[in-house]
C-alpha cells in the first residue's frame, strides 16, 4: 500500500465517518443536545480535515482504488485526481463552516426531527463525496441518486405545508429527469462494449455525431441540477424551502457537483470539444446569469432572492465553461487555461459568498421568524455581527473589489478581451456582446444586493415582531466569521489560488496559468503580461484604508469629533413611519419597468375610490408558462387517455389476457 | 526612473487631482452661470462651502449605525485610489498596475454601493428612494462604460490605462472610427454617473427628480463635506480619464520632469475646455425624467457596443 493512496483513502474515510455520525445522530435523537454539541462540530472537523487533505493532493498524481462492494462483477472505482480534489477542497471548506453554524442553529429549533436530519444531512454531504471520487458511471449515478434523495428529504423537512412538498416534488421530478439524462449520455459514451468504468470511457473513439450527442445528453442532465434556464425552475422554489444550513449546503456545494460532472464529462471522458458546445453553453449560461438576477431583483422573499442569485452565478460559470470549449477547439490553449482558471475560482468563490449569504438568512430567520423583506429592517442595530459578516457576503457577490467576486469576474472579461482572432467569425462577433451581456449580470447583481442587504439590514423595523431579536450565538458567528475569512482571502490572494488551481486546469486542458500569473509577483495578478493587465488586491485596499485612516485622523484633528444625534430629517411631514422606506417591492420596480417582457406579471391596482386598497403584484417565469405548463398538461393528457384502458371490470381484464395471448400466437406462430 | 521619483510623481498627481476638484467644479458652475446670464458664485465657491461644512457640528440621525459614519471616508478613500491611478500628467505611474480599467469601474461601484447603503441606514422615504435611482443608473451606465474601456483596450491589447494611454497618444484618431461611438457613448455615461443634467440635477432638492441628493440628505457637516469633496473629485477623474482616452497628446512619460511643466499646462488647457464644454450641454439639455434615463443610457450601451463591434468589423 503505497502513500499516494493515503488522501483517496483519508476521502474515502471521511465519508464512511459521516455516515457513521449520521446513524449514531438517528440513534441519538432523543438527546438533541449530544448531537448539536459533540456530533455538529465532529462532522465539521472531519470536513475541515477533508479540505486540508484535498489542498495538499491537489498537485499529486491520480490515485485509484476498487472496492468489491456493490452487485457482483461491478466493483465501486474511486479515483482522486486534481480536479476531483479541486471540488473536494470546496466541499471540504463550505462545509466546515456550514457545521460550526448548525451547531448553534438547531440547537433551539423546536419540533424538529433532529436525529432524522442529521443523518439525512450526512448521507447528503457523503454521497458529495462520493460523486466526486465515482470513477465509474455505475458508482457515480448510484451516488448522484443518494446524493438527490437525501437533499430530497432534507428539502422537505417541513413537510406540514403543502408549499413546501410541492417544492419537493418539483425538485424530485427534476432531479429524476437530469439523473434519466445522464444515465443515458453514460450509455451513448461507452460505446457498445459494455464497459462503464470511466478509463474505459476515456478510451471508447466516438464520432462527433455521437459525441455530440452524448454532450447533449449531460449538458441536459447536469444543467438541470445546476439550475441552467430553462431547466431552472426547481431551484427558487427548493432551495428556500429547506432549512437554512441545507439551503446553503445546496447552493453552495450541490450546484457545484453538477458543474463538476460537466467539466468531468467535457474534457475529461470525452476527448476532444467541438466548438459550437461551448457557443451553445456560452448562450445558456448568459441567459441564466440575466434571467438570474433580473428575477433576483423582484423577489420579496429573501431566501428566493437568494436562489434566484444563484442561478445567475452558475451562468457565469457555465459562460465560463463555453468559453473554454470555445477556446479549446480553436486550439487557444493559454486562453482557455485562462478561461477555465476563471470558472474554477468563480466556482469556490460562489460556494463561499453564497453559503455565507444563505447562513446569515438563517440566522436572521432563526432570530426574527421572518422570511418577508416586507417585515424586516433595521437589524445592524440588534445583529452587528450577523450584519457585518453578511455585508462582506454581499460586496462579494456584488463583484467589488478587493474581495473575491471580483477576481473571477476580473479573468473572465480578460478573457473576453483576449479572445480576437478566433477562427469562426461569428463568434468574433457574438464575444464582445456576450462580454456586454456578463458585465449587465454582475452590475445588476451590486443592484440586487443593495436590495437584499439595505432592506434586511438597514432602516428601521418594518414589523413590531422583529425588536426584540438578539445577534447570532458563538457557534453561528463562527461558521459565517469562518466563510467571510475565505471570501476576504480568497479576494486578497488571487496569486496564491491561481497557483493551486493550476493543477487541476493543466488535468483538464494540458495547459496552465501559472507561469505568467506569477511571474512579476506576488502582489500583482498579471494572468497574461504586466503591460496587459494587473490588478493587485492588497494594494487596492492598503491605499484606501491609508487614506480613510489619514483622512479621519485630520477631520478629527483640525475639526474636533463634535457630534449631536437628533431625529432624521422628516421632510415637515411629520407622521413618519417605518412602513414609509422602501421596500422590497420598490425595488424591484424599476426593474419591472425596464426588463418589462421578461416577467409574466399579473398586477392587481386598486382603484382610486376603493376604500380599501389593496395592491397585489405576482411575478412568474414566461418559461413556466411556455415549457413546463404544455409539457404538464400533454402528460396529464395521454395519462387520461391511457387511464381509459384501466375500467376495473375483471372480465375486461380477461379480454386484454386473451386479446395479448391472441397476439402473441399470431407473432409467434 | 526611480522608485522614489516615482513616487513623488505619484503623489503630485494625487494631491493635485483631490486639491484641485473643487476648482473644476467651480469652474463648471462659474461657466454655467455665465451661459445662464448670471454673475456666479465664483471659481472658489466650492473650497468656501467645505471650509462651512468641516466647521459645523455633525448631526447623526438616532439609529445611524457605523456604517453611515464610515461611508463618507470609505467613499473618499475610493476616489483618492481612483485619481492616483488615471495617468494625468504622465504615464507609467508606480500606483497604475495596482488597478487596470475593469478594477477601475470596480472602485467606483464600490463608493457607490457603499453610498447607497449608507442611504438606506437611516430608514427615511428619500434615502431608499435616492439608493434604488442611484443603483439603477448605475447598472445601465457601469456596462457602457466597461464597453467603452473595452474598445479602447481592444486597441491597444491592455486593459491597463497607462498603456491605453501611451499607444492612443501615438496613433491617429481619425483611424479609429469605433473610439467616436465610444467617446459620445463615454460623455452619456458621464452626465449620468456625475449626477449632471439631462440624467440628475446637482442644483436642485425637488423631491420628485432628485437622485443623488436624495441619497445623502442625511448627512451633515463633515461628513457632507467629505461626500461632496468626493464627488468633485469623482467629476474631475471622469473627465480626466476622457481626456486621457480621447485626447491624450501631450502626456509626459513619467519622471521627465522637463517635461512636467508643459503637460501641466496643456492639461489645463484641456480642463477648461471640457468644464466649457460639460457646463454647455448642461444648459443646452434639459431634466429628462426618471424613466428616460434608462432610454438615455441604453442609448448609451448601445453607441458603445456598436463602437465595439465596429472595432471588430473593420480595424482587426
Amino acid at each position: 500500500m503505497s502513500s499516494t493512496l493515503i488522501p483517496l483513502q483519508l476521502a474515502i474515510g471521511i465519508s464512511v465517518l459521516w455516515m457513521g455520525l449520521g446513524f449514531a445522530g438517528l440513534g441519538l435523537q432523543r438527546y438533541p443536545r449530544v448531537i448539536t454539541t459533540f456530533l455538529f462540530p465532529l462532522s465539521a472537523v472531519g470536513a475541515l480535515i477533508l479540505a486540508l487533505t484535498a489542498l495538499l493532493a491537489l498537485k499529486s498524481p491520480p490515485s485509484a482504488v476498487i472496492l468489491g462492494f456493490g452487485l457482483p462483477d461491478l466493483p465501486f472505482h474511486l479515483r482522486l485526481d486534481s480536479l476531483a480534489c479541486f471540488f473536494l477542497l470546496l466541499l471540504g471548506a463550505v462545509v466546515f463552516g456550514i457545521g460550526l453554524f448548525s451547531s448553534g442553529y438547531f440547537r433551539t429549533m423546536k419540533g424538529l426531527a433532529l436525529g432524522l436530519l442529521f443523518l439525512q444531512y450526512h448521507i447528503f454531504i457523503a454521497s458529495m463525496v462520493l460523486v466526486l471520487l465515482a470513477d465509474d458511471a455505475y458508482l457515480f449515478m448510484v451516488t448522484w441518486e443518494s446524493m438527490a434523495i437525501s437533499s430530497y428529504f432534507l428539502v422537505t423537512t417541513d413537510h406540514h405545508l403543502t408549499q413546501v412538498r410541492k417544492a419537493g416534488f418539483l425538485y424530485l421530478l427534476m432531479a429524476h429527469v437530469g439523473a434519466i439524462s445522464i444515465l443515458l449520455c453514460f450509455g451513448v459514451m461507452q460505446g457498445g462494449q459494455g464497459d462503464y468504468s470511466f478509463d474505459a470511457l476515456r478510451e471508447v473513439h466516438l464520432s462527433n455525431f455521437w459525441m455530440s450527442v452524448s454532450f447533449l445528453l449531460a449538458l441536459l442532465g447536469f444543467g438541470a441540477k445546476a439550475g441552467m434556464a430553462p431547466l431552472h425552475v426547481w431551484l427558487p422554489e427548493a432551495h428556500p424551502a429547506a432549512p437554512s444550513p441545507v439551503s446553503a449546503l445546496m447552493s453552495a456545494v450541490m450546484l457545484k457537483t453538477a458543474i463538476y460532472g460537466i467539466l468531468r464529462v467535457c474534457f475529461d471522458l470525452l476527448s476532444t470539444q467541438l466548438w459550437w458546445w461551448g457557443a451553445l453553453i456560452l448562450a445558456l449560461g448568459l441567459v441564466s446569469a440575466l434571467l438570474g438576477v433580473m428575477f433576483a431583483a423582484v423577489q420579496t422573499d429573501m431566501k428566493r432572492l437568494l436562489a434566484y442569485s444563484s442561478i445567475e452565478n452558475i451562468g457565469i460559470i457555465l459562460a465560463g465553461i463555453g468559453l473554454t470549449i470555445i477556446f479549446q477547439s480553436d486550439g487557444k490553449g493559454l486562453l482557455a487555461a485562462l478561461t477555465l482558471t476563471a470558472t474554477l475560482y468563480h466556482c469556490i468563490n460562489h460556494a463561499f459568498f453564497k453559503g455565507l449569504l444563505f447562513l446569515g438568512t438563517g440566522a436572521v430567520l432563526h432570530a426574527t421568524g421572518e422570511r418577508n423583506l416586507g417585515r424586516l429592517g433595521g437589524l445592524i442595530q440588534r445583529m452587528p455581527w450577523v450584519a457585518a459578516l453578511t455585508l462582506v457576503g454581499a460586496l462579494a457577490i456584488a463583484g467589488l473589489p478587493p474581495l473575491n467576486g471580483f477576481v473571477s469576474e476580473w479573468l473572465l472579461l480578460q478573457a473576453f478581451l483576449l479572445s480576437p482572432g478566433l477562427a469562426q467569425p461569428y463568434l468574433n462577433m457574438l464575444v464582445p456582446v456576450a462580454a456586454a451581456a456578463l458585465v449587465l449580470a454582475t452590475a445588476l447583481s451590486a443592484y440586487v444586493m443593495v436590495k437584499f442587504y439595505g432592506v434586511i439590514f438597514l432602516g428601521q423595523a418594518r414589523a413590531e415582531n422583529i425588536q426584540q431579536t438578539h445577534d447570532a450565538g458563538g457557534w453561528e458567528r463562527a461558521g459565517l466569521g469562518w466563510l467571510a475569512l475565505g471570501c476576504i482571502a480568497l479576494g486578497l490572494m488571487p496569486v496564491a489560488v491561481i497557483l493551486q488551481l493550476d493543477a487541476v486546469t493543466h488535468a483538464l486542458i494540458g495547459q496552465s496559468l501559472g507561469g505568467t500569473a506569477a511571474r512579476s509577483s506576488w502582489l500583482f495578478l498579471t494572468p497574461v503580461a504586466a503591460s496587459r493587465a494587473s490588478y493587485s488586491p492588497v494594494f487596492f485596499l492598503l491605499v484606501i484604508l491609508v487614506v480613510v485612516l489619514i483622512s479621519f485622523l485630520a477631520v478629527r484633528l483640525y475639526y474636533g469629533g463634535k457630534l449631536k444625534r437628533g431625529p432624521a430629517w422628516d421632510c415637515g411631514y411629520p407622521a413618519q413611519t417605518p412602513r414609509i422606506q422602501n421596500t422590497a417591492e420598490g425595488f424591484g420596480q424599476p426593474i419591472r419597468h425596464i426588463f418589462g417582457p421578461v416577467f409574466h406579471t399579473q398586477a392587481e391596482l386598486p382603484r382610486v375610490d376603493d376604500p380599501k386598497p389593496k395592491y397585489r403584484i405576482a411575478i412568474q417565469d414566461h418559461f413556466w408558462h411556455l415549457i413546463y405548463l404544455p409539457i404538464a398538461r400533454c402528460v396529464e393528457f395521454s395519462s387520461r387517455q391511457i387511464g381509459k384502458l384501466q375500467q376495473g371490470r375483471i372480465h375486461i381484464y380477461l379480454l386484454y389476457s386473451f386479446l395479448t395471448l391472441l397476439l402473441l400466437l399470431l407473432l409467434m406462430r | 526612473m526611480t522608485l522614489i521619483e516615482g513616487i513623488g510623481y505619484q503623489l503630485l498627481q494625487s494631491l493635485l487631482m483631490v486639491a484641485l476638484a473643487p476648482l473644476m467644479l467651480g469652474w463648471v458652475n462659474q461657466c454655467r452661470a455665465w451661459l445662464q446670464n448670471k454673475r456666479g458664485p465664483g471659481l472658489l465657491q466650492p473650497y468656501r462651502v467645505l471650509r462651512k461644512l468641516f466647521h459645523k457640528e455633525a448631526l447623526l440621525a438616532y439609529n445611524a449605525s457605523l456604517l453611515f459614519r464610515a461611508t463618507p471616508y470609505i467613499r473618499f478613500g475610493c476616489m483618492w485610489l481612483a485619481a492616483g491611478i488615471v495617468p494625468v500628467l504622465a504615464t507609467d505611474l508606480p500606483f497604475s498596475p495596482a488597478a487596470d480599467v475593469i478594477a477601475l469601474v470596480s472602485i467606483f461601484a464600490l463608493s457607490r454601493v457603499f453610498l447607497a447603503l449608507a442611504a438606506m441606514d437611516v430608514g427615511t422615504a428619500f434615502g431608499g428612494l435616492g439608493a434604488r435611482r442611484e443603483m439603477m443608473i448605475a447598472f445601465l451606465a457601469e456596462p457602457a462604460l466597461l464597453m467603452v474601456f473595452f474598445t479602447a483596450s481592444l486597441i491597444s491589447h491592455s486593459t491597463q490605462l497607462t498603456t491605453i494611454v501611451a499607444t492612443l497618444s501615438h496613433t491617429q484618431l481619425a483611424l479609429y472610427p469605433s473610439l467616436a461611438f465610444a467617446a459620445v457613448a463615454f460623455v452619456m455615461v458621464l452626465l449620468a454617473e456625475n449626477a449632471r443634467v439631462p440624467v440628475d440635477n446637482p442644483a436642485t432638492h425637488l423631491e420628485l427628480t432628485m437622485i443623488h441628493e436624495a441619497m445623502i440628505l442625511e448627512y451633515s457637516a463633515r461628513h457632507l463635506a467629505l461626500i461632496e469633496w468626493a464627488s468633485s473629485i469623482k467629476l474631475l477623474t471622469y473627465i480626466t480619464i476622457g481626456i486621457a482616452l480621447f485626447l491624450p497628446f501631450g502626456i509626459a512619460q513619467s519622471g521627465s520632469w522637463s517635461a512636467l511643466p508643459f503637460a501641466l499646462a496643456l492639461l489645463l488647457v484641456k480642463l477648461l475646455f471640457a468644464g466649457l464644454g460639460l457646463s454647455l450641454l448642461e444648459t443646452l439639455s434639459a431634466k429628462m425624467r426618471i424613466f428616460l434615463a434608462p432610454e438615455f443610457l441604453g442609448i448609451a450601451l448601445l453607441l458603445a457596443i456598436l463602437g465595439m463591434l465596429m472595432h471588430f468589423l473593420l480595424e482587426t
